[in-house]
């Protein structure tokens, strides 16, 4: 257990470590930086430009910066933002803390939908409740998410079912703690449907096939000998043998609901990472950008970290192969 | 229905779809910047077959619309003068495919203007620049896309073919491609290459950091086949024979690739017009006046126009048929090169 444990962390770490080094290669090819906007103005002396960059060691080769950077992502400041003149690790967080909310919910919710409705569709092979989810996953699938959230959008403007723009109501402070529960719930209604209509297609497809290999296994044809009702035989036999090539999708869906949480943001004026980081690259806030880039990658490398646990627990042929081998 | 005959029918339906793209000029009734300013946010216009007396026309027509009295955004259809729409008409000038001066166009009508997907806060006609816009953002996926697979190609042929520590920092580099969220790789890439630039610096800014996105994911399909292939006996056979690796590549080992990459291809276009379409719409594209499908929606993030100008959406959905038809397309090739690798396999196991 401790060894596959130490592996997968390991990796991780190796994982975060080498987007970071990439991201700071990008920013060598980078033309410009956060001071040349001011060299338009007139009030500005050059000699102050020179002073800024060497204060914020812009004027420094790659690996005193990358090191000077590595420094302060160990002292839990995460570099420095230009534009806001204070550590970039403090205004991540709180920009962080939102979208991981829309995040996290978006995936539990895809996930407990998509699982049942797969299996179903796995079971009923070729039926009409496999066709009827084929059908609207297929339809799903080729609305690209940009359009499904204007979409939505422009949908409950017209309606007034859900509120619109911002994670909370104007009066938030003033309501009861139930009512806070509940006004957050409301704003986050939209988001996080269109978080999990765009990721629903995929997922429901690959449990649908996971699931459809096992079934034709030996074993489950003795288990449904021995007596053992539909139910169980599908979610506590097949489920779990059909679960490693699922743990990986788990990954990549985390993988792609951020991405896509980084665009429903802005169209829906959610309060994370998305309209920060785009602020930040208008901005040319170079630090602000790598260090929402290296927290998505350390949400991703925890995900799969906790994905890979799951698959330990879940499945015993991973325990066997990693104690033994 | 065989196989080869539905990767048929989907290139077909996807020739279709960009030849229209391409003749924008015929298929739009005006030209995609010029502006109406008497008419902003004009609702689309209705094409009617039957008129006030409940007569039938053949020939569809539109009613021209008129300001409600009182107001300065609510029109009426003024069912007075009704419009024939006319086919292939002579109207305002454009050059076909960039080049070939023309004046047809597939419909217009006389004395007035149509629009029949409405027009933008400046009067102009948002079907014209939807049709106009698609030339960017199809072009921006077609060349990403085809850069993309140029690059993942090299990488994971060369990859596959030496091996050794390349092949492992190669496909260390990789999986780092692959681990992060998409959109974010393609922000921070695009956070680091300039802003201000004119359309057509922004265009092949565009399609270079889409293209430096994706390259992963085909180059370790592209490896992985590279190295079945490279111990196969013909390949030994050539080798024995002298031939050098440039030759073996190209000769033996690109023609096995060619499924993965054209399966490839269909897959990564639509994606990648979507992130063309993503980037513009934040502003990070290709920027006013020439049109593309993302800025053509960044409209929309004003509350205002989401409130009042409903039509301003109707272009997003322009990419359905397009990922529709892409979808149909990988898929029918998936299907295609399975069967031939069981029709393979099976002759390879013959005594």
């Amino acid at each position: 257990m401790m060894r596959y444990l130490l592996r997968r962390l390991a990796h991780a770490f190796l994982l975060v470590i080498g987007v970071s080094l990439l991201a700071f290669l990008f920013t060598t090819l980078a033309p410009g930086n956060y001071f040349d906007e001011m060299r338009l103005n007139p009030q500005i002396a050059p000699e102050t430009l020179v002073a800024l960059r060497a204060q914020y060691q812009l004027d420094r080769p790659l690996p005193v910066r990358y090191a000077s950077w590595v420094n302060s992502v160990l002292h839990g400041e995460m570099g420095f933002s230009f534009a806001y003149n204070t550590p970039v690790a403090p205004l991540l967080l709180v920009r962080a803390k939102n979208t991981l909310l829309l995040t996290v919910t978006a995936t539990l919710l895809a996930w407990a939908i998509a699982l049942p409705l797969g299996v179903w569709s796995a079971e009923r092979l070729g039926q009409l409740p496999d066709r009827l989810i084929s059908w609207s996953t297929a339809a799903l699938l080729v609305v690209p998410d940009l359009a499904l959230a204007l979409g939505l959008l422009v949908l409950t403007v017209r309606t007034g079912w859900f509120p619109t723009g911002g994670m909370v109501s104007v009066d938030f402070e003033s309501l009861s703690s139930l009512n806070k529960i509940r006004d957050l719930a409301l704003h986050m209604a939209l988001p996080v449907t269109t978080l999990v209509l765009s990721a629903l297609p995929l997922l429901v497809r690959h449990v649908r096939a996971a699931v459809a290999d096992v079934l034709d296994a030996p074993f489950l044809l003795a288990a449904e000998g021995h007596g053992i009702p539909r139910r169980t035989l599908l979610f506590r036999y097949a489920l779990p043998a059909a679960a490693n090539p699922l743990v990986s999708l788990f990954g990549f869906s985390i993988g792609a609901l951020l991405s896509g949480s980084l665009l429903i943001e802005v169209v829906m004026s959610w309060p994370g990472l998305g309209p920060f980081l785009l602020e930040a690259i208008l901005a040319r806030d170079i630090y602000v950008v790598i260090g929402g880039v290296l927290f998505s990658t350390i949400f991703l490398a925890a995900g799969n970290f906790l994905a890979d646990m799951l698959l330990y627990w879940v499945d015993p042929r991973i325990r066997t192969a990693s104690t033994s081998g | 229905m065989s196989r080869p005959r539905k990767v048929a029918i989907w290139l077909v339906v996807l020739g279709v779809l960009h030849g229209i793209v391409l003749c924008a000029g015929f298929f739009a009734p005006y030209d995609p910047v010029e502006q109406d300013r008497k008419n902003p946010y004009l609702p689309p216009m209705r094409l009617h077959f039957v008129d006030t007396r409940g007569q039938l026309h053949l020939c569809p027509f539109v009613y021209p619309f008129q300001l409600r009295p009182g107001t300065f955004d609510q029109y009426l259809e003024d069912t007075a003068q009704p419009h024939p729409l006319r086919f292939f008409t002579s109207g305002g000038r454009y050059r076909l495919f960039g080049f070939l001066p023309a004046r047809l166009h597939f419909f217009g009508a006389d004395n007035t203007r149509i629009y029949l997907l409405g027009t933008d806060a400046f009067g102009r006609d948002q079907l014209s620049r939807l049709l106009f816009g698609g030339q960017v953002s199809l072009l921006a996926g077609l060349l990403g896309a085809g850069f993309t697979l140029l690059i993942g190609w090299c990488i994971g042929a060369a990859a596959g073919f030496y091996g050794g520590w390349r092949d492992d920092l190669l496909m260390r580099v990789a999986e780092l491609f692959l681990a992060l969220p998409w959109l974010y790789l393609l922000f921070a890439i695009r956070a680091f290459l300039p802003l201000a630039v004119n359309p057509l610096e922004a265009f092949f800014l565009i399609v270079a950091v889409i293209a430096a996105v994706g390259w992963a994911r085909p180059a370790r399909l592209v490896r992985g086949v590279v190295l079945s292939v490279k111990e196969r006996d013909f390949v030994c056979a050539a080798r024995g024979f002298g031939a050098s690796d440039l030759y073996l590549l190209k000769r033996h080992i690109l023609p096995e690739t060619s499924s993965v990459l054209l399966t490839q291809a269909a897959i990564l276009i639509p994606q990648y017009v979507l992130a063309e379409m993503t980037l513009s719409f934040l502003g990070l594209g290709v920027p006013e006046p020439v049109p593309s499908w993302g800025n053509l929606l960044s409209n929309l993030q004003q509350y205002s126009v989401l409130v009042s100008y409903w039509w301003m959406y109707l272009p997003a959905l322009i990419m359905v048929p397009f990922f529709l038809g892409y979808l149909g397309l990988a898929s029918a090739l998936q299907e295609r090169a399975e069967t031939y690798k069981i029709k393979r396999r099976s002759f390879g196991t013959l005594p």
